[in-house]
């Protein structure tokens, strides 16, 4: 089966020379649900931009949902890519004034047609349906018509993930999600993510410092420390001391 | 034990440096300047109260005659057409201008300076310039009034349309910007929604600003009240004139009160 993630000696460098990590090679196959941990500035997030082509890689090669690419996409590329993957960010990135129902039904933006998903009242019926569906999905659907700025940081990060599911994605990136929201609701939330990316069959890559969430709800870790793959290892092999080593200086 | 220095009292005065010390004489002696050369005398307040105190009691009682009261009617009437015609009509153009001078907004890069000097041309001229250019050019009557009050809403709109924009939350636009939604997606699907209080502030302010901006514009033939008043001051008509200012104090009021209603019910 093709890999959904390869690079091979990939490496990100700052135009000021400061290296981010180097010699990054990594394979990630399809329902696999990946954890990528390391303390902060240990380049996880970075790693995470150059893999989808949101951030130029210094050198190496890159193969995302059978697209190759040394540094960036071409925008055909990144285009194709960008309907393949959803996105979940450590703030939830929700317009507050718009209702729940209509930050969903962004998440058709960028694609055929998406000057209907401005506003839910714009949008196709059968795109209501699935905004409809992947809320019950996040067990929200009675709050469709709230407006996004009355929900708490918890359910808020529940409409991004909805907003991310309708997509339809192969690939599902988040970003520390649970990062800003206190231990239950972090929780919850990782749950969420990683049940509805076992049931819909989505690669899951989620970055995290939380070694609880690293170890609850992945199949696999991968650890970054001092720009390097520290560790590369099955999430049942891997032992909570393995982790402490990550975090420390 | 504290030092004597760490225990010495701040000056109740700031210190000035010898630049700002000469700078606020400058500032000062200019004002006192302007105050003597231009600045209403005692001898001209003394020969100008009883002269306004005279064409005041010549303005009572103001003209209720039902000819008078219609003409004057339907010149409010044509008034509030001007400000309303020109503010819908200038707020409608002041978005995409606004859209296209925004800093981390606009498509245009650096071009965008362009519609922005544009915009604050429009601003800086003052609404009687723009009128006697109009009145020019497409002739006297509330068209161009209308075209005052169009340039007069897309400078002053366009300007804090354009702010309003620049301060929207990044963090939306970056999520939809990520899944590829492109630039017209962002501003309609997010920045909009985002900034919609600040645009309805504006645009209320530009409706009140408008109004009475258009009761003057007359003054110059740009249509509307004005234009009456004017006739009434030219013709010694002073019981005219006075019916006309009480119309225009009502008309700005009731304005004001309306805007700020819906201010209250649009936050």
């Amino acid at each position: 089966m093709q890999e959904v993630i390869r690079t091979s000696d990939l490496a990100k460098t700052y135009p000021n020379g400061k290296s981010v990590f180097a010699g990054v090679k990594l394979s990630i196959s399809p329902d696999q649900r990946v954890a990528l941990i390391g303390a902060n500035g240990a380049g996880k997030s970075t790693l995470l931009k150059c893999l989808i082509g949101l951030l130029p890689s210094s050198q190496g090669e890159i193969m995302t949902l059978g697209e190759s690419f040394s540094s960036t996409p071409s925008s055909a590329q990144l285009y194709r890519l960008r309907r393949q993957i959803g996105f979940v960010f450590q703030n939830h990135g929700l317009v507050g004034r718009q209702s729940v129902l209509t930050n969903v039904i962004h998440g058709k933006l960028g694609l055929p047609g998406s000057w209907r998903a401005w506003h839910h009242s714009l949008a196709q019926g059968n795109w209501r349906e699935e905004a409809m569906q992947v809320l019950s999905e996040v067990k929200l659907s009675e709050k469709a018509k709230s407006r996004a700025d009355e929900l708490s940081g918890g359910q808020a990060q529940r409409v991004a993930i909805a907003r991310a599911l309708i997509r339809r994605p192969k690939l599902l990136i988040a970003d520390e999600p649970a990062a800003s929201l206190d231990p239950a609701v972090g929780r919850d939330i990782m749950k969420i993510f990683s049940d509805l990316a076992r049931e819909h069959g989505i690669t899951l890559v989620y970055t995290t410092h939380d070694m609880e969430h690293a170890l609850n709800y992945s199949d696999r870790i991968i650890a970054l420390k001092a720009g390097e793959v520290f560790f590369d290892l099955p999430t049942r092999d891997v032992s909570r001391a393995e982790i402490d080593n990550v975090f420390q200086g | 034990m504290s030092s004597r220095a760490e225990r010495s009292l701040p000056g109740r005065l700031p210190s000035l440096s010898p630049v700002s010390f000469t700078m606020l004489v400058v500032v000062g002696a200019v004002i006192i300047a302007s105050i003597g050369q231009v600045a209403p005398s005692p001898e001209k307040l003394a020969v100008g109260v009883p002269k306004l105190l005279d064409l005041l009691g010549r303005m009572m009682p103001p003209n209720t005659e039902p000819a008078f009261m219609q003409r004057m009617f339907w010149r409010i009437i044509e008034t509030f057409q001007i400000a309303l015609a020109g503010t819908v009509i200038g707020i409608v153009l002041s978005l995409p201008m606004a859209w296209l001078a925004a800093r981390g907004v606009s498509p245009l890069g650096i071009f965008r300076h362009a519609p922005k000097v544009v915009i604050s041309l429009f601003r800086t001229v003052p609404d009687l310039v723009w009128a006697l250019l109009f009145v020019s050019t497409v002739g006297l009557g509330a068209v161009a009034g209308t075209m005052t009050i169009i340039v007069d809403t897309i400078g002053f709109c366009g300007r804090f349309f354009a702010e309003a924009m620049e301060d929207a939350d990044k963090k939306p636009q970056e999520a939809l910007q990520a899944i590829g939604a492109n630039r017209v997606s962002v501003l309609f699907g997010v920045i909009l929604p985002d900034i919609m209080p600040s645009l309805i502030n504006s645009s209320l302010f530009a409706l009140e600003k408008a109004v009475r901006a258009s009761v003057v514009l007359g003054l110059v033939g740009a249509g509307g009240i004005g234009q009456e008043l004017k006739v009434a001051f030219d013709l010694f008509q002073y019981k005219n004139a006075s019916a006309i200012i009480l119309a225009i104090f009502l008309i700005v009021l009731v304005m004001e009160v309306v805007t700020d209603r819906l201010r209250v019910k649009f936050q």
